[in-house]
């Protein structure tokens, strides 16, 4: 079941109109440059706790929300800023959060690992690795119990794989026909340790097989195969009520957290700087301005859209107050 | 009022709320053809079909926060726990995900979930099977802990918590299902969350029990009755949010306390009890506060260690009188 994508040229074989390609381009630049905009800020100290970066993964978030609608769902783990961002949050909120601050989405309460948007049905940001599946499922049982159309797409790393609830997620979702697609983002490392030292089986996209669930694989640095692959299963799981598992290709070109900077003694430097070749960002760019698609005005054009946003948001987030101390106690029931 | 076990009025409490409202559905091992391991489910598959009886596979951890994701998209499952004991597979779900979601996201998603089944000591089922199971829960901010003591309050606690926007912790007990007791039929009985009840009136001593502790305290009342000692016997019913005003209130009466508990006594119900006791009424107490808990065992199978385990009526009584001829002002 595993599908290359052809290798195409030229213009309309890219298979994606200005329209689009600027919305990609745009969407990824503008990840990329929060998540530098958050490093700094992090060094800065006004950002503090965990602060897991996206960067080099960001073609995933974005080409899987690009197939999707509104009234659908996304849930992901700790790594959640461009899984957020993608799905419509204002990064000004966003970037409040991180700074703990009371305009932060979750009124600075959540933090960088516990993003919730529910005005974009983001189902939120869970930092217990393999929690968050059965979550996933729970709103795909949700959505079937009330008849309802949308799909949810859960969002986990290759960390999460040998968990027990990975496992117990894809069989209740099997079992029961849940419109869920597990998309497992395999940048081949969990904190340090690399994919064979923790799976029997490396091809993570197999363990679908098992289940009876469609999964293939994808080469998640290309947002466009992400596309492609991602919208298939969302059309198969919105139309079946079938679950899908993807798993994507990717690479993370920072280290696990600020806390690892460089990720330097479990991979080599060779290695981190080969795969920086395969930069989602980059190859989007030079295909659109080889097809003609943009030019170097559009992309420059994008290139200030995004860092003017991205300026504001830190604006806001540095604007914004800290949460009142009543804050401590709201929100621990939800009260009638 | 109709007269019926601890059983019927959860499964009247099931069938009413599920009737009420089209969001409720139930969730389990064996709740469904099998008609629960325990049969509180009995009779609900045919009345509102697989849709809203959900049987599961043996997967506590991955049933659990399937209810929870439900539960942030709006539904209201009532998840069964086979027992409670099988809860610790869901104990991160439920501590990290369900009690915490409200807080983490600001308000912006809470879990209207109910996880409910049997707990505490029950016969010769030994140490896996037999334990109480409620002080991994009331530790956590964010959950809401009920144990329902007489039919009654199992159909109107049931109620409350269903129709509660909050993760509620509802733990029944084996040995109280056939117990049999008045309860109202009226579907708009509900007993609010929270709140105590003085169960029998006394003037010398406040006694703080429940579940089968409080039919054995009980017990040990009317025999010190005798004896000319009048107990007064408080149920909290929810555990978290405890209801302190009616057991300060006792206290301020009787100014003796004693707290019965099963589980066993480190860190348990009991030491949070005189905790705050000592902390509201220390001026009021003519006694320390004592405890009668389980020992500090695991559970054994053996009938006669079994009974070693679990507070007696009198070893109950004892601590009554103990209290009772202390002379502490
Ligand atoms: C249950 C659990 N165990 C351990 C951790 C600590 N931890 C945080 S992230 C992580 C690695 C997870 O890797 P992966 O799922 O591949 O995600 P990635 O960081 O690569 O995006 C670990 C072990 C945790 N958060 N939860
Ligand atoms: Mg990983």
């Amino acid at each position: 079941m595993a599908k290359t994508i052809p290798e195409r040229k030229g213009p309309s074989a890219l298979g994606v109109d200005a329209e689009l390609a600027r919305r990609l381009l745009h969407d990824m630049l503008l990840i990329r440059r929060f998540e530098e905009k958050a490093a700094e800020a992090y060094a800065l100290g006004k950002v503090g706790g965990f602060l897991h970066l996206y960067i080099g993964e960001e073609a995933v978030a974005v080409g899987a929300t690009s197939v999707l609608r509104a009234d659908d769902y996304a849930i992901s783990a700790y790594r959640d800023h461009g899984h957020c961002l993608a799905k419509g949050a204002d990064p000004r909120r966003v970037m409040a959060e991180l700074f703990g601050r009371r305009d932060g989405l979750s009124k600075g309460k959540g933090g960088s690992m516990h993003l919730f948007d529910r005005s974009v049905n983001f189902l939120g940001g869970h930092a217990i690795v393999g929690a968050h599946l059965p979550l996933a499922a729970g709103a795909a049982f949700a959505i079937k119990y009330e008849a309802r159309d949308a799909v949810v797409v859960c969002y986990f790393g290759d960390g999460a794989v040998p968990q027990g609830e990975f496992h117990e997620s894809l069989n209740l979702a099997a079992l029961w026909k849940l419109p869920v697609i597990y998309l497992c983002e395999n940048n081949r490392y969990a904190m340090g340790t690399s994919t064979d030292r923790a799976l029997a089986q490396t091809e993570i996209w197999k363990f679908g097989q098992t289940y009876g669930i469609p999964s293939e694989k994808v080469d998640g640095m290309d947002v466009l195969a992400i596309r492609e692959v991602v919208g298939r299963a969302v059309a198969r799981t919105r139309r079946d009520k079938t679950p899908s598992l993807i798993e994507a290709d990717t690479y993370r070109f920072r280290g696990h957290s600020m806390r690892d900077p460089a990720g330097a003694v479990y991979r080599t430097k060779e290695e981190v700087e080969r795969e920086k070749q395969r930069d989602p960002i980059v190859m989007l760019r030079e295909r659109a301005l080889k097809a003609g698609i943009l030019t170097e005005a559009d992309v420059r054009a994008i290139e200030k859209d995004v860092n003017d946003r991205i300026d504001e948001a830190v604006a806001f987030a540095d604007a914004s107050p800290e949460p009142p101390d009543e804050e401590l106690f709201t929100d621990i029931y939800k009260e009638d | 009022m109709a007269v019926m076990t601890y059983r019927e009025a959860l499964n009247l409490a099931l069938r009413e709320e599920m009737r009420r409202d089209p969001r409720v559905f139930v969730m389990g091992e064996e709740v469904g053809l099998y008609e629960g391991a325990y049969k509180v489910t009995q009779g609900l598959l045919k009345e509102f079909g697989p849709a809203r009886v959900v049987d599961t596979p043996i997967a506590e951890s991955g049933f659990t926060g399937l209810g929870i994701g439900a539960a942030m998209l709006g539904l209201r499952p009532v998840v069964e726990m086979m027992t409670f004991n099988f809860a610790l597979l869901a104990l991160d779900q439920i501590v990290n995900s369900a009690a915490k979601m409200c807080y983490m996201s600001g308000g912006q998603y809470n879990v209207p979930l109910v996880i409910r089944g049997p707990g505490g000591p029950a016969a010769q089922l030994a140490a896996q099977h037999s334990q109480s199971m409620e002080t991994y829960f009331y530790h956590v901010p964010g959950l809401k802990v009920v144990r329902p003591t007489t039919p009654m309050d199992a159909k109107g606690l049931l109620k409350s918590a269903i129709r509660d926007d909050n993760p509620v912790i509802f733990i029944e007990a084996e040995t109280l299902y056939p117990v049999k007791g008045e309860v109202p039929e009226d579907p708009d009985f509900v007993i609010p969350l929270g709140q105590a009840i003085v169960r029998r009136e006394g003037t010398d001593v406040t006694v703080i029990a429940y579940m089968g502790m409080m039919y054995r305290s009980m017990e040990a009342a009317d025999e010190l009755a005798k004896e000319g000692i009048s107990v007064e016997l408080v149920d909290p019913r929810t555990l978290r949010p405890m209801d302190v005003d009616t057991i300060i209130g006792s206290v301020r009466k009787t100014h003796r306390v004693v707290v019965v508990e099963a589980g066993a006594g480190f860190a348990g119900m009991g030491s949070e009890i005189s905790a705050f006791v000592t902390e509201h009424a220390f001026d009021d107490l003519d006694a320390p506060v004592e405890r009668v808990t389980g020992a500090n065992a695991p559970m054994p199978y053996a009938r006669n260690l079994e009974k070693l385990k679990t507070p007696s009526k009198d070893k109950i009584a004892a601590a009554i009188r103990r209290v009772c001829n202390a002379n502490g002002s």
